[in-house]
């Protein structure tokens, strides 16, 4: 997922994060400006885009019934798939998910998961039989960087406006109602990325911070602070220390979005 | 499947199948066991069983692919259909890929990829058996394979889990204890560089609770660096008999 940055550039991002300073002149544990738009996309039942600095992801999720799985028949099933579409960078590709977008889906669809934050079990319809899928589609529209946070933020608020539809059961059909309703949540994980550049850690790496960073580390958070999903990424490595240090970091940058967010 | 049983870890603090809370399972490693390969191992990990074959570094295919300044380090982790209850179908599943990638970026620190620049070096593993923990267990063949090829590393990688079972940290979860238990931390380390090189968590710790299954794990890795290293002996004292 490189892109071409000159080496006296690379140089140059590398000093300025050792002095405390970013090209962007962001401090070292500052995100960049985020927005939040909900509900753009009429046809999804739940759609939301987040920017992130210059990143740019759009989130749609739509309903359907199916059957749940064998060992959790009275629980909807939570799917999400991401597409690094061409148009976000110079460097993706049309075809089938390389192991980034499978990377970035699975990480998104952890930190929703292991939260519990769709609540699964009022999502069926009939135990073992049918029950709702919520299918979460990533779509990256534009790759300046952090992926992972904007795609987790942005499905979290596509979650967020989600409607589905009223229903009834008569004689076993499943009858669709007039009307709508918020899609059961739980919880509301944050997830925050941290990139680790010359042993210095860095909030939201944005994309030229990415080609000199050796490694970055997630985290999700629960509503109560607790950590809900980790996932290390890159070729480099972090010591005990740094680990712990970015753990910290994470969990204040996910209470300070949370009371931003109001979630 | 079996029913949930009521309690993982009895009064005793003994976990279904007996060990204590900070045991690790019976583990058996082997080095040189593909006659093909560069480097090869084999792990028996309780009842996990796994093959890793290392080859290179050698002239990447395709070509595109290898880059002007380094190594390129490849990994594909692959279970056999039957290593699971379920069949599991051969192709690559999405799980499979993401560990793939992890399993790669885990090794990577270990290598130094500027000193083999056009050149690719490829490690598959495939997993024979599961029983939980496939991923460190892999990374615990996949180092000893690369090792055994003879290419430098900086140091073995060794991988452990911890995790959360009725409210208690443990170390290397197997199979039910994964599946039922509240949390999972798998953690892979370079104990001579002590440097984490693969760290993921599924399940909710509290932060206090985070830092103990991390340090636990890493206990866990260092008591199987001395096997990696007995293993790796361990073949070359085989040779030095037929010598005499």
């Amino acid at each position: 997922m490189s892109s071409l940055v000159t080496r006296v550039r690379l140089k140059q991002i590398e000093q300025l994060i050792e002095k405390g300073k970013r090209l962007d002149e962001r401090g070292l544990r500052d995100y960049r400006e985020i927005k939040i738009e909900q509900g753009l996309i009429e046809r999804a039942e739940g759609s939301a885009r987040v920017l992130l600095g210059k990143t740019e992801v759009l989130v749609g999720v739509k309903v359907a019934t199916g059957e749940p799985f064998p060992d959790t028949p009275n629980e909807g099933v939570q799917t999400v798939n991401a597409e690094l579409v061409p148009l976000a960078s110079p460097n993706f590709e049309p075809g089938p998910p390389d192991e980034n977008s499978i990377e970035l889906a699975r990480v998104v669809d952890r930190g929703i998961r292991e939260s519990k934050a769709i609540d699964t079990e009022k999502l069926c319809i009939e135990p073992g039989k049918k029950v709702f899928i919520v299918f979460v589609d990533v779509y990256v529209l534009n790759h300046d960087g952090n992926l992972i946070d904007a795609s987790a933020l942005a499905a979290m608020a596509a979650l967020l406006n989600t409607k589905m539809p009223n229903y009834e059961i008569k004689d076993g059909e499943l009858k669709i109602k007039q009307g709508y309703t918020p899609l059961p949540m739980k919880s509301h994980p944050i997830t925050v990325t941290i990139g680790k550049v010359n042993n210095y850690l860095i909030v939201d790496p944005w994309l030229e911070e990415e080609q000199v960073m050796d490694s970055r580390i997630s985290f999700a958070f629960n509503d109560d602070g607790n950590i809900c999903a980790i996932q290390k990424g890159g070729s480099g490595y972090f010591t005990l220390q740094q680990i712990l240090e970015a753990s910290k970091i994470a969990r204040e940058k996910a209470a300070e979005l949370r009371k931003k967010l109001d979630w | 499947m079996n029913e949930k049983p009521e309690k993982l870890i009895d009064k005793k603090g003994i976990r279904l199948d007996g060990r204590k809370a900070d045991e690790l399972r019976p583990l058996k490693l082997q080095v040189g066991v593909l006659s093909n390969a560069d480097g090869s191992a084999y792990i028996e990990h309780g009842k996990n069983k796994i093959l890793a074959a290392a080859f290179g570094p050698r002239e990447m295919h395709p070509k595109h692919l290898s880059l002007p300044d380094r190594m390129v380090l490849r990994c594909r982790y692959h279970m056999a259909p039957f290593s699971v209850q379920e069949r599991k179908s051969p192709a690559p599943s999405r799980r499979e890929v993401e560990l793939s990638k992890v399993i790669k970026e885990s090794l990577e620190p270990a290598l130094f990829l500027e000193l083999y620049p056009r050149t690719g070096v490829d490690v598959f593993v495939e997993v024979l058996q599961a029983d939980g923990g496939t991923r460190c267990a892999s990374i615990t063949a996949a180092a000893l394979a690369i090792a055994d090829s003879g290419v430098p590393m900086r140091d073995l990688v060794v991988a452990c889990a911890a995790g959360k079972v009725d409210d208690t940290i443990v170390l290397d979860l197997y199979d039910a204890e994964d599946k039922l238990g509240a949390a999972d931390v798998p953690v892979a380390f370079m104990p001579n560089l002590n440097a984490i090189t693969l760290l993921q968590m599924d399940g909710i710790l509290t932060p206090e609770e985070f830092e103990k299954a991390v340090n636990m794990a890493m206990d866990g890795c260092k008591k199987i660096y001395e096997m990696q290293k007995e293993a790796l002996k361990t073949k070359y004292m085989v040779v030095k008999e037929v010598e005499e």
